[in-house]
């Protein structure tokens, strides 16, 4: 067990790197020049290779790429002499636009996308499981078709379409909800989760409907097995037969996806985040993306495929728990 | 001999889109104590429609007429609450592919302690003390230890010992075994049938057992019910049925066992 753990890790790794190369190669030599960007309107030649030896743009690719891959992993030096920064490890640079710290600037972002998935994923959870239960126990009946079409129509609906047309009916129309604003849960607890509703309702809704459908698929599929019947030809009551025999094989797939799901989520929900004005990962990318800060957009990948890739391992290490057919040798 | 199963112009009937179908006509058997009957037929034949009304499993949907009474008690009509307690405790069946048909999630030794807990009144410690002793009695080497793998653990044999097991441990009067042996290899097969035979004699258990192979009929049933198509064509004495079928289905069911003495074309 503890080589097998060992050996993913190692893998983890080795992909993170390839991701780091490639993400690199992308946007360092494939997009304009930052330090004209950074130079602005009134520039001379003088001032952006000034600006380029700073940011250590000057140098060759593989030099520059071993100079970020040694900063995530010791921390670097920016600049010389009285302008010296010292950037601890992890070291992501900084940003073009804010010199703030990228690494500070995920610090500072992470619980806001953290807790926007973290409530969705709850949600959509509950509703999605409960609704795809039910449909499954009662196959063909009125609420299964009802349910089963709203899923369809509910996981179609694009989640800015969703947004806007919460936010304009909850919080212009009706007035029922204040306009999000980022307090955190110390200081006004009502106010902290009347603003992170709208985004949980809208990110929660298209998962709740995927999950109500693949729930429902499941368990139909496991109440067809043939140890049902064998449980039935036992003697044991239709609730045991239900929870113990049909719910665990029906709902074992869905601990992979779920894990999945949440660990893309916790990458930034960059559409949901932008549209409510929450200053989560999703926002960081969007606006590092529209500025071409490339720093940050290098941060934001990495860490969106660390969080894909951690998710991954997680969710093969919890099945050789959950499925005693898979087992490490 | 005191009959323990009598099944009396058993109708099963399926809703279909081109309306309702009989699935199972008019058969008609019975089950002595420490007896066993067979019913061949080919697959399709209502063989299994059979076995699953005696259970009252049938799907849902399905209707029956007739009479199935256990130990002269009317098992049709009856709800399905009080189906449970006869299922595993009066009756129990054991099924073709013990590997599908034991949940992959949990241990052996969990799926038999289950069902005797279902009717039994006893501590988990108890149950377990059962679940040991039945494994036993069907041969799994190392029992206490065994009860704790997962069925994938198992060979295919040893997986159908388990179900024997967990049939049996509520000592039932009837036991129903739908094709148990078609899924095993030959010799597997052979070490099965002596296993049920061997159990059959020391529990005097009445036994239904459901094939298609009626080499493994002649073996170990004393009647022998022949179905086609729904309906009964033959119902007697094996070795009276087999000597000398009245009925052309049943010769056709003969002849196409093969024999080594048979010419054979590559």
């Amino acid at each position: 067990m503890a080589r097998y753990v060992a050996g993913r890790l190692a893998g983890l790794v080795v992909l993170l790197l390839l991701v780091c190369v490639f993400t690199y190669l992308i946007f360092f030599k494939l997009s304009p020049d930052p330090a004209l960007m950074i130079c602005g309107k009134t520039c001379t030649p003088d001032r952006v290779a000034q600006i380029r030896a700073s940011l250590g743009l000057d140098k060759p690719f593989l030099t520059q790429l071993g100079d970020y891959l040694s900063g995530l992993v010791v921390g670097r030096d920016y600049g010389s002499g009285p302008n010296l920064v010292r950037c601890p490890a992890p070291c992501l640079g900084y940003s073009f636009q804010s010199s703030q710290s990228v690494t500070q600037m995920i610090v500072d972002r992470l619980p806001v996308s953290a807790t926007v998935a973290v409530g969705a994923a709850v949600l959509w959870l509950i509703i999605g499981i409960a609704a795809g239960l039910l449909s499954a126990v009662k196959e063909g009946s009125w609420w299964d078709r009802t349910a089963m079409g709203l899923a369809l129509g509910g996981a179609s609906i694009p989640n800015y379409v969703l947004a806007l047309t919460l936010q304009y009916v909850l919080v212009v129309k009706l007035q029922i909800l204040p306009f999000p604003s980022a307090v955190p849960f110390s200081e006004d607890p009502l106010l902290w989760f009347q603003s992170y509703l709208m985004p949980w309702l809208v990110l929660a809704t298209g998962y709740a409907c995927l999950y109500a459908r693949l729930t429902r698929a499941n368990v139909i599929d496991t109440l067809a097995q043939n140890f049902m019947r064998t449980a039935r030809s036992k003697g044991l009551s239709p609730a045991l037969t239900m929870r113990r025999h049909a719910l665990r094989p029906a709902l074992t797939p869905i601990v992979t996806i779920f894990g999945m799901d949440f660990a893309a989520l916790l990458g930034g929900a960059l559409i949901t985040e932008t549209v409510f004005g929450l200053n989560g990962i999703g926002k960081m990318a969007a606006d590092s993306i529209a500025k071409n800060d490339q720093p940050v957009i290098m941060a934001v990948t990495l860490l969106a495929a660390f969080f894909v890739m951690a998710g991954n391992v997680v969710v093969d290490l919890l099945y050789t728990g959950l499925d005693p057919r898979v087992r490490v040798s | 001999m005191s009959e323990l199963l009598v099944v009396e112009d058993l109708t099963v009937t399926f809703p279909t889109s081109r309306g309702p179908v009989d699935v199972v006509k008019d058969v008609s058997f019975a089950v002595g104590r420490n007896e066993t009957v067979g019913i061949v037929g080919e697959s399709g034949s209502g063989k299994s429609m059979t076995s699953l009304a005696v259970m009252g499993l049938l799907p849902p949907g399905a209707t029956t007429r007739g009479s199935i009474r256990l130990d002269g008690a009317e098992l049709l009509g009856r709800p399905d609450r009080e189906m449970r307690r006869v299922r595993g405790e009066q009756a129990s069946m054991i099924f073709q592919d013990p590997l599908s048909s034991l949940n992959p999630y949990y241990t052996v030794g969990l799926q038999i302690e289950e069902m005797y807990r279902a009717h039994r009144r006893c501590s988990r410690k108890e149950a377990r003390a059962v679940v040991v002793e039945a494994l036993t009695q069907v041969g799994i080497p190392e029992p206490e230890r065994r009860a704790g793998y997962y069925p994938h653990q198992f060979s295919g044999g040893q997986r159908q010992r388990v179900m024997i097991a967990m049939a049996l441990v509520c000592s039932p009067a009837l036991l129903i075994a739908d094709e148990p042996t078609t899924a095993l290899d030959v010799t597997v097969q052979a070490q099965i049938l002596g296993l049920l035979a061997g159990l059959q004699r020391e529990t005097g258990t009445g036994m239904v057992f459901v094939t298609h192979d009626l080499a493994v009929i002649s073996s170990i049933a004393t009647r022998v019910l022949v179905m086609c198509r729904g309906e009964q064509v033959e119902y007697g004495d094996a070795e009276q049925v087999f000597a000398a079928p009245r009925h052309d289905y049943t010769r056709m069911l003969l002849e196409s066992i093969p024999r080594i003495d048979d010419e054979v074309v590559l």
